[in-house]
């Protein structure tokens, strides 16, 4: 009777212990890159903690493929709750690793659909930047050479000459500008289009901040065109030292990729309807108008409008090259070294 | 009263001591002679616990000491290039032995004074190491030996780094110094005549043990064999 | 004397504990996970390999011996003659030591070195003079004179004395600088991807590319164990060489240096000069970058886009500050218990404390999230970032102190026990205070590691508090004249603490072994 009892006793303090477990969590863990955390504040997730009572924690995680490594590494016992910043070129290998919880946000909607690349229901888009090429205004002006507005005059040596593109192994827009010549020209033509740029004497750099800050005309370098973003002009207006009217660099439309980047709830987290929340959050309209002006890239939601800056000095081209995920994994290894063989050999 | 019996040493394989037999009687000094390699400071550090011991025993006053670390043994060794502390002044030298043993802070303090006066180094409590001079460094090394009254002391080769005047000087103090404390001690030397004037009683070393022990008059009478003729002449 | 000593078990237990917990079991599980999917049979991996690890040892053997030329004349300067400025100079040379290569990078690409073997090649020179000066140096300048003069008086020439009589005594010096210089450029990463292009691919490089880009673990892991045999190698021979002790007797005091005179005067203080003069070029470069566009002052400000970088310098104080305890504690004991046991053991312990020096940093970060997850979940913690410091900062508490504590002669720690001292109480009255400075030193030198750390620190998930290197890889990304020149700025700092605290480890050192 007494051993009866004592085990009663036993498994209702366990239920308790049980059900005791809040559902509602104190705090989030958001696993995120460099790039999106370095720019966080108080500020950022102030209106979702008011809201829901939920702090969120930002765990960074280096580049986004280091970070969608550590997520899978960690898959049985996740780092956070929510991941955000995978990008297209990495999401296929996150999805086939199953590293998420299936997520359809309520604002779902209000993101065009292309942006899904395939993943709806799974993963939600949060932002995306256009790789463009960018050239200095100057210099097509003072030189009287008309702007090119297709990848093929690129061929020509006086617009290859200057030219700067960056290493597609070790850049995420030199990756993206080699898959926007592989969408455009095919598995057959791409190459000759790179053979036709390395004959014309284009320049390649190891990373974006040397082709941008080194080699680019308006930062004392030669190169009147660089591969960089389409955010790059309104940024100049923005950072500049002195107030100015209009942006000393401008968009070449043709040539452009888009770049997505998605957040996921991570399988295995213990508050899935939390980080559901979290994620509605970050596609709600208040939080995607801050984006521009924080990290440099576009809302998904396309309710969120844009920043004057953005309107006025930049254009969204409206048809970007883009590639599916899936695609870009199988094909990624494969094209790099054939690219590598082109130019460097 | 110290003795040891068969004692045997071996360092990285090698023999360096064998059936060693050596006694030294409650105050008296005896002096280990022999010849360079012959094993004499071997022996002193095996009696101190600095090697280990092969095979036979050192006791003192009949109970075994070798089961007993180095620092509780109670004896008191002067090393041959004097090992003094550099970091510590004289007196922090000279009382080291006497904090080790846990000796009432202001005790040590005059027990030090008295040390340095022993030897004649009294007032240098605060100098250091480094400005002495090798006869003062003699006597700083020895008055730290002293300074805890330690029931055995060893003096390996006391006076042999120093030049020939200073040894003939310090000789004398060395010996008028130990008899006047009444120390039991074994002093080691490769030198006839300081072997001579600093003891009370020769023991021969040669390749590892004791070959004949006794007063030099008492060896040169009755020498154990052709070599102990030869080493004393 | 045959009882177990449980003070040294608990001694050797700690640091022991610390590499395991922390270095080894992660390093065990990453690999093992990388190497149980392997298929050997795998096309290109051989050929890819091959290429890779040639280049690798290549370059770091040139960069190696080109290190060795390029400082020597300075190495002669400093240590051989007393002049104005010299501490200063010794002291400025190790700035470049300790800078992020991030930063370096740039700052050469500015100069237009890049993608060239010449500019690899460059950089690490620039790095690495300062080991070669401090390693060669300190040997060289408790050399003996009367050596030299006896050997002139023979009839030997200023050249013939320095190849036949200094030259061989500097030999365990120079071969332990030349295998730690080794050890750097062989796991060469940043300098190698900024300053090389891709065509210039190092075994790190490669392991970076696989395991992150490609995410082909088990070629990374299989290139991770090629490096890590070649660093072992490196490290072994640097131990060697270690323990081949210059004769004492060749020795003295490093106290009595003479001023030069004459042409003598000319060439020392003109090597010195060059040699700070090439180095500083880059450095200058930062600081130029840096300047004109309000950075200095765009760094304190609350920047509502920015956040405050300043702030990233509180960070990375806060975690050297932690790195510099752990590291100089676990450090401190792992010397006791390298130079208190003589042989093959102790030997073997020093050398897996230097391992994290010459690991990936890729494969320590994931290392960290496959196995630190139990029994404590340390895998995003805060704490990660100065264990994660504290593991490269060992081995220079290590290196520093290591040979200050063979130096005592083992007479004084017998004359201690002798008077009484238990093996603890040598330890603390006689070894201690002896080590104290050398301990100050190392100590010194892991804060410093620990400010420009970058490697490890950007790929170990951690909590979103940057350190200033972090911040400033993350400012170099972001779009902006602004950002760019933050970054610069903030560079500038981290080499003006940087100095500073080198300066002031280079007047601890002021007392050397020399006085005893």
């Amino acid at each position: 009777m007494r051993r009866a009892v004592l085990f009663m006793v036993l498994v209702s303090i366990v239920a308790a212990c049980v059900n005791a477990a809040p559902e509602t969590p104190e705090s989030l863990r958001l696993l995120a890159h460099d790039s999106f955390a370095e720019a966080v504040t108080s500020d950022t997730f102030a209106a979702f903690t008011e809201a829901t009572g939920i702090e969120v924690e930002v765990i960074a995680g280096s580049d986004a493929g280091s970070m969608v490594n550590q997520a899978i590494l960690s898959k049985d016992n996740p780092l956070a709750d929510v991941m955000f910043g995978v990008d297209d070129t990495f999401l296929s290998r996150a999805l086939d690793e199953g590293i998420f919880l299936d997520y359809e946000s309520g604002l779902s909607g209000q993101v065009p659909e292309d942006l899904f690349r395939g993943a709806q229901g799974v993963v939600t888009p949060i932002d995306f930047g256009d790789v463009c090429i960018n050239y200095a205004k100057d210099w097509f002006e003072s030189t009287d050479t008309p702007v090119p507005t297709t990848l093929d005059q690129l061929r020509d040596p006086s617009y290859a000459g200057v030219l700067t593109v960056e290493h597609p192994a070790t850049s995420s827009p030199g990756l993206a500008f080699m898959l926007a010549t592989i969408a455009e020209y095919g598995e057959e033509g791409w190459l000759d289009f790179w053979a036709d740029l390395k004959a014309g004497g284009v320049g390649v750099v190891p990373d974006w901040n040397t082709a941008y800050y080194t080699d680019f005309v308006p930062y004392g370098g030669e190169s009147a065109m660089v591969v960089s973003y389409a955010s790059s002009p309104p940024a100049e207006v923005i950072f500049a030292s002195e107030p100015i009217d209009e942006a000393p660099t401008g968009v070449i439309e043709a040539g452009c990729y888009r770049q997505v980047e998605y957040a996921g709830i991570l399988d295995g987290t213990s508050y899935p309807e939390a980080a559901g929340q979290l994620i509605d959050f970050m596609l709600s309209v208040d939080f995607q108008e801050t984006i521009p002006l924080t990290w440099f890239v576009f809302p998904a939601n396309r309710d969120a409008s844009l920043p004057p800056e953005f309107t006025e000095h930049t254009t969204l081209p409206e048809s970007p090259a883009q590639l599916d995920p899936a695609t870009i994994a199988e094909n990624r290894d494969r094209w790099i070294d054939e690219w590598v063989s082109v130019m460097e050999g | 009263m110290l003795s040891t019996e068969q004692l045997g040493v071996s360092l990285d394989n090698k023999v360096i001591l064998h059936d060693t037999d050596l006694t030294v009687a409650d105050e008296e000094i005896v002096a280990v002679l022999g010849p360079s390699g012959s094993g004499k400071t071997t022996l002193l550090r095996a009696i101190a616990g600095l090697v280990p011991v092969a095979s036979g025993d050192i006791k003192w006053d009949g109970v075994s000491v070798v089961d007993i670390p180095v620092h509780q043994r109670g004896f008191g060794l002067m090393f041959q290039g004097f090992a003094l502390f550099p970091h510590l002044d004289v007196a922090g030298n000279v009382g080291f032995g006497l904090r080790m043993t846990g000796t009432d802070p202001d005790l040590v303090g005059t027990e030090v004074s008295a040390a340095l006066d022993w030897v004649g180094l009294g007032g240098f409590e605060s100098r250091r190491i480094d400005d002495l001079s090798g006869g003062e460094r003699q006597r700083v090394a020895l008055a730290r030996t002293l300074a805890p009254r330690p029931k055995l002391v060893m003096l390996d080769e006391p006076l042999g780094s120093l030049d020939r005047h200073l040894r003939e000087r310090l000789v004398v103090d060395t010996r008028a110094l130990l008899t006047g404390r009444k120390v039991t001690g074994l002093v080691v030397t490769h030198d006839r005549e300081e072997a001579v004037l600093l003891s009370d009683r020769l023991a021969l070393m040669r390749e590892g043990t004791i070959v004949q022990t006794g007063t030099l008059e008492e060896i040169l009478a009755h020498p154990a064999d052709a070599w102990v003729t030869d080493f004393l002449a | 004397m045959r009882r177990v000593r449980w003070g040294w078990v608990l001694v050797a237990a700690i640091p022991a504990l610390f590499i395991g917990y922390f270095f080894v079991y992660p390093l065990v599980r990453i690999l093992s996970l990388g190497l149980s999917e392997l298929d050997i049979r795998s096309t290109g991996v051989e050929a890819r390999l091959l290429k890779v690890g040639w280049f690798t040892l290549w370059q770091a053997s040139v960069s190696t011996a080109l290190t060795l030329l390029v400082a020597a004349p300075m190495t002669w300067a400093v240590s051989n003659f007393e002049f104005r400025g010299r501490r200063l100079a010794t002291a400025l040379v190790t700035v470049p030591f300790v800078l992020p290569t991030v930063v370096v990078g740039t700052a050469f690409v500015a100069l237009g070195w890049r993608d060239s073997i010449v500019a690899i090649l460059a950089a690490h020179v620039f790095f690495n003079v300062a080991v070669v000066v401090r390693t060669v140096g300190t040997l060289w300048s408790r050399l003996d004179p009367n050596l030299h003069d006896a050997a002139r008086v023979l009839g030997a020439s200023e050249w013939k004395v320095f190849r036949t009589v200094t030259l061989p005594l500097l030999r365990p010096a120079i071969a332990a600088a030349a295998s730690i210089v080794f050890l750097f450029t062989f796991t060469s990463f940043g300098v190698v991807l900024i300053l090389g292009g891709f065509q210039f691919a190092t075994l790190e490089v490669e392991i970076y590319r696989q395991a992150v880009d490609l995410f082909d673990l088990p070629l990374a892991a299989v290139l991770a164990m090629v490096q890590l045999a070649g660093v072992t190698g490196a490290l072994y021979a640097y131990s060697r060489f270690q323990e081949r002790h210059t004769a004492t007797w060749a020795l003295r005091s490093d106290q009595d240096r003479v001023r030069p005179v004459g042409a003598t005067r000319f060439l020392a203080i003109g090597s010195v000069t060059v040699t700070l003069i090439a180095l500083a070029i880059p450095l200058a470069v930062l600081v130029g970058r840096s300047l004109g566009t309000d950075s200095y002052r765009g760094l304190l400000e609350s920047d509502r886009v920015v956040g405050i970088p300043i702030a990233s310098v509180g960070n990375s104080m806060l975690f050297a500050v932690i790195a510099m305890l752990l590291a100089t504690s676990i450090g401190l004991m792992a010397a006791a218990v390298i130079t208190g046991r003589e042989g093959g053991l102790a030997r073997w312990f020093d050398l897996t404390l230097m391992l994290p020096l010459g690991t990936s940093a890729v494969t320590i970060g994931f290392g960290f999230i496959v196995a630190l997850g139990w029994p404590v979940d340390l895998r995003a913690s805060f704490w990660l970032i100065p264990i994660a410091h504290a593991l490269v900062a060992v081995p220079f508490v290590v290196r520093s102190t290591v040979p200050t504590l063979r130096s005592i002669p083992g007479e004084i720690r017998e004359a201690a026990a002798v008077l009484g001292a238990s093996p603890g109480r040598v330890w603390r009255e006689i070894d201690l205070p002896v080590v104290a400075r050398a301990a100050l030193v190392g100590a010194g030198f892991a804060f410093v590691v620990s400010l420009g750390e970058f490697g490890a620190t950007s790929f170990i998930a951690r909590p979103n508090t940057a350190t200033v290197p972090v911040m400033i890889f993350r400012l170099l990304s972001r779009p902006g004249p602004a950002s760019f020149g933050m970054a610069m700025a903030l560079s500038v700092v981290l080499a003006a603490v940087t100095a500073g605290v080198v300066m002031w480890i280079d007047r601890a050192r002021a007392g050397e072994i020399g006085r005893f």
